[in-house]
């Protein structure tokens, strides 16, 4: 197969890869840029675990090819923290303990973020809905509910 | 280990406060490493060929051409994993499972295996695989497997436990009784009896990190392996014996671990991935799909089970009996078992007796889910005890707390309880306000208890002091849920140094002694009682250089606050020595400071817990919703009280997945229909309300603590509990779980055509 040449940034770096024509974005974050904050738990969009940013919107990587992202903007959970200050919903989930095996994370972090930018204010069943994509076996999602309104609170500044 | 009656709850410094867990900022980052996170140079991409039959007869395999592809290194079938289990059927099981011999068990069971340079060329070895079947007559359902003239599945699977044996052979596998007094007699003292048969459908663990490895093993019989497990020792023992390795030479690393529930206490195809390394020279990593992962590594059983009680009409339960069929797969388990012994731990009878019969199946190898088999036991007594409540006119709390077991009760499954905690989690429920809240039309209120053993457990710890007075504590028991901020507080504790100064590792298979699985709810109490003991011979040690240090015997000093002080006046007069400082001086009095212990945990303590569940049910689509949610249970004692309540909050949410939507679909032709997230659906986040907790801590008496382990009994009650609400919601009896819409709509209808035909 003939390999496709891609340009792209990836969490304010630019980045280059090439890669296989029907190669998920989340297959080239891992295996060839080195990222494996993204997970694979399904590869078929169902669990969210895999969830970047590209260009600002919420995807799942493993539904978008790595060749559609040529001069695209790329954020993943390596990114998220600005040097070693977390993110408060980075803090505000160990402090909540929202996590328990953490596969899930990235993908919830991600995701409570894209959230919080259309909704800074949301209510309990708007961030149940708003992340209802993203799958978590272990928390009953009591906890991460908690984290998100606890760090939207905070980033209100309320 | 005495329970330490100097040591109560008022006195713990650390323990039970709630600290920010070590691992947590690697696990919002990003960086934390998880089996599919870690690669090693040369690696190949290892995949697995599975039988899209529920049964059949391997003729042959042609693996020629999948050879010839170039980029393929290695082609393995069974052939290249002869048989060195000596005789040991389990571990037989488990190399059958690992790849069919001759015969094809379920859709899904693995036939060969490649490693090839990348995954595409992996794929298309694959496809080049030849495997020539004769299709063979299949049975998926628990109930049809044990009816005459099944298709059997053993042709040497003669019923055990039975007298006499049986000739014949079929799919019941084992036959099992527990129990006590006189069962006929206690029903003919009963003034009520309610009788009725139930099913569950089987469920998976869902954990969302699929198997994944990461293997390397040379032609000198030396090898590593990175892998996600619940118990990276017995993957290392298990690996080693169907490879024929020594099991000191493959040091096994236990990656982060994306759930397991009990999923990852099996080996699936990390065997494989062994075998496929030593053919091909190279590393291999093996990553299972998500198909793969519910197609082929362990789910839970479905069952059948039919349960009997009776009552006098003053609420005491004279007689109960069940009949458990559960199925275990292809293979003999021990879940109909574990579901007879459960079934009616939770009261105090004088006439009881449960039978359980494992039957085989052509699905995949069932494996441990969370107080494996409970769940389903606890659905059909806990159902038939409400039930029997109602027809006395007893309120259902009411009617359990006259029966509840209690210290003194001998159990249904034989042990004599000592303090247990069934009675206060009845208590608690019928005080908390949620069982006094309003309902609404349409909704519904149910409760439930559950129980589970908590096991103990071969278990090695090891504790460091470092020269700068910073503590590490080396475990081999996986961290699931925050186990290792719990080890570190212990340790915080123990030595009387802060928290922060300790920090807490799952060691490799090369660095400590055996250690059990993660699992059995036995870290906290296995590894937290082997910790506390660590540290106290760490302490000895402290003391002995202090001693040293002062001149003075051993027996003058004492350790106060993290620091050794003269026993008493006559000892001397020394200002207190720190443990930084003696850690600093430990060159020059004697070398290195540690505290180790290896040993069996016994006597862990029995759990109980009570759930209360309102639900909302749709008449028109069936659909039902979870409003409101409790969880009552005992801890012994709570180490780090947030995780505990993750761990009763995760139990349930899993349960309400279970109670209402989860369920494997078979069609008639032997195939698992709803391979995927999008299909078996787990509860997702609008699924769900929070999820209240209540924590009760009667001490385990064979823990220094009083830990009794919290990881699993939170996933006994809820099956029960929503379906008693359903029940009650509905104003008909849920018999079936899950209790999906269209279920749930037929027995509305059913109902509906009862009473109509009744007026
Ligand atoms: S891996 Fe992309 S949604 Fe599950
Ligand atoms: S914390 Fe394990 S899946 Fe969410």
């Amino acid at each position: 197969m003939a390999g496709v040449h891609v340009s792209t940034t990836v969490n304010g770096d630019p980045a280059e890869f090439v890669c296989d024509p029907d190669e998920p974005l989340l297959d080239v974050l891992r295996n060839r840029l080195g990222l494996t904050g993204a997970k694979e738990g399904c590869g078929t969009g169902d669990c969210g675990a895999c969830s970047v940013t590209v260009d600002g919107e919420l995807v799942c990587s493993c539904l978008v090819l790595g060749a559609e992202v040529e001069g695209r903007k790329i954020e993943t959970i390596e990114g998220m923290a600005d040097g070693d200050k977390l993110h408060p919903l980075q803090r505000k989930f160990i402090e909540h303990a929202a996590l328990q095996c953490g596969i899930c994370t990235p993908g919830f972090l991600i995701a409570a973020r894209a959230l919080l930018k259309k909704n800074a204010n949301p209510t309990e069943e708007e961030i149940r809905f708003g992340l209802a994509g993203n799958l978590c076996r272990c928390t009953g999602y009591d906890k991460i509910v908690r984290a998100v309104q606890d760090a939207a609170r905070e980033m209100r500044g309320a | 280990m005495a329970y330490d009656t100097n040591f109560t709850g008022q006195k713990f410094k650390v323990v039970g406060t709630r600290p920010l867990r070590p691992d947590g900022l690697d696990k919002v980052t990003g960086r934390a490493r998880y089996g599919a996170d870690v690669s090693a140079p040369g690696q190949l991409v290892g995949r697995v060929l599975r039988s899209p039959h529920a049964h059949a007869k391997i003729v042959k395999i042609d693996t020629s051409k999948a050879e010839k592809l170039p980029g393929v290194k290695a082609v393995i079938t069974s052939a290249d994993l002869p048989d060195l289990t000596n005789g040991d059927a389990g571990m037989y099981d488990i190399l059958v499972n690992c790849m069919a011999r001759g015969k094809a068990l379920y859709d899904g069971h693995a036939v060969a295996a490649v490693a090839a340079v990348d995954a595409a060329t992996a794929r298309k070895a694959l496809k080049l695989i030849n495997v020539e079947y004769k299709i063979l007559p299949h049975v998926t359902d628990v109930d049809e497997a044990v009816k005459p003239g099944a298709p059997v599945l053993h042709s040497k699977m003669f019923t055990d436990g039975v007298e006499p044996k049986p000739t014949k052979a079929s799919n019941v596998a084992k036959r099992t009784e527990f129990g006590h007094g006189d069962v006929e007699k206690g029903f003919k003292e009963a003034d009520v009896i309610v009788e009725r048969s139930f099913k569950t459908e089987q469920t998976h663990q869902g954990y969302i990190e699929p198997h994944a490895c990461l293997a390397n093993l040379g032609s000198d019989g030396q090898g590593e392996m990175w892998v996600c497990t619940q118990g990276h020792f017995v993957y290392r023992n298990t690996c080693a014996t169907l490879l024929g390795l020594d099991a000191a030479k493959l040091r096994v690393t236990a990656s982060e671990i994306g759930g397991g529930f009990g999923g990852k206490t099996h080996v699936w195809a990390e065997p494989l991935a062994l075998a496929l390394s030593r053919k091909a020279n190279r590393p291999v990593k093996l990553v299972m799909t998500r198909d793969e992962v519910f197609k082929a590594s362990g789910p839970t059983s479905s069952t059948s089970i039919d349960v009997k009680i009776g009552a006098t009409k003053d609420g005491r339960i004279t007689a109960a009996t069940a009949t458990l069929r559960y199925q275990g797969g292809p293979f003999l388990g021990m879940w109909a078992e574990l579901g007879a012994m459960t079934s009616y731990a939770c009261y105090d009878l004088k006439n009881v007796k449960t039978v359980g019969y494992e039957v085989v199946v052509n699905r995949p190898k069932v494996a441990a889910y969370r107080a494996p088999s409970a769940p389903m036991a606890a659905f059909a007594v806990e159902s038939v005890v409400d039930e029997l409540a109602h027809k006395i006119g007893m309120d259902a709390v009411a009617f359990r707390i006259k029966n509840a077991a209690k210290e003194g009760t001998k159990s249904s499954y034989g042990p004599t309880y000592g303090p247990i905690g069934i009675g206060p989690t009845l208590e608690a429920a019928k005080n908390h306000p949620h069982m006094k809240a309003p309902l609404k039309k349409n909704q519904g209120r149910g409760m439930a208890c559950g129980f589970w053993f908590n096991f103990g457990g071969q278990t090695s710890t090891s504790l460091n002091v470092t020269p700068d007075g910073s503590v590490n504590v080396s475990v081999g028991t996986i961290d699931v849920g925050g186990s290792r901020a719990s080890m570190a507080l212990i340790a915080a504790e123990e030595l009387g140094v802060p928290y922060e100064n300790v920090r807490c590792v799952v060691a490799d298979t090369s660095s400590l002694g055996h250690n059990d699985m993660s699992d059995g709810s036995r870290v906290t109490f296995s590894s937290g009682m082997n910790t506390v003991i660590a540290a106290r011979n760490a302490k000895k040690v402290l003391i002995q250089r202090a001693a040293k240090m002062w001149d003075i015997p051993e027996e003058a000093v004492t350790w106060e606050d993290g620091h050794a002080k003269p026993a008493g006046a006559n000892a001397g007069n020394f200002p207190p020595l720190s443990l930084k400082e003696i850690a600093a001086a430990a060159g020059n009095t004697g070398g290195p400071i540690a505290g180790h212990n290896e040993f069996v945990a016994d006597g862990a303590g029995v759990s109980f817990a009570t759930h209360i569940c309102d639900v909302e049910l749709d008449p028109e689509t069936g659909a039902t919703k979870i409003i409101r949610y409790t969880v009552i249970q005992d801890a012994g004692k709570a180490i780090h009280p947030s995780y505990v309540e993750g761990q009763y909050q995760g139990g349930a949410a899993q349960g309400i997945g279970w109670a209402l939507n989860e369920e494997y679909v078979y069609g008639k032709d032997g195939r698992l229909q709803n391979a995927g997230y999008l299909d078996y659906r787990i509860p997702v986040c609008s699924d769900l309300p929070m999820i209240d907790t209540v924590i009760l801590e009667i001490p385990n008496p064979n823990h220094p603590y009083g830990v009794r382990g919290v990881g699993e009994t939170s996933i006994v009650p809820p099956l029960a509990a929503i379906a008693n609400a359903v029940s009650n919601a509905a104003g008909v009896r849920m018999t079936h779980i899950p209790m999906s819409p269209p279920r749930i709509l037929k027995a509305l209808d059913d109902q509906a055509k009862t009473k109509a035909k009744a007026a």
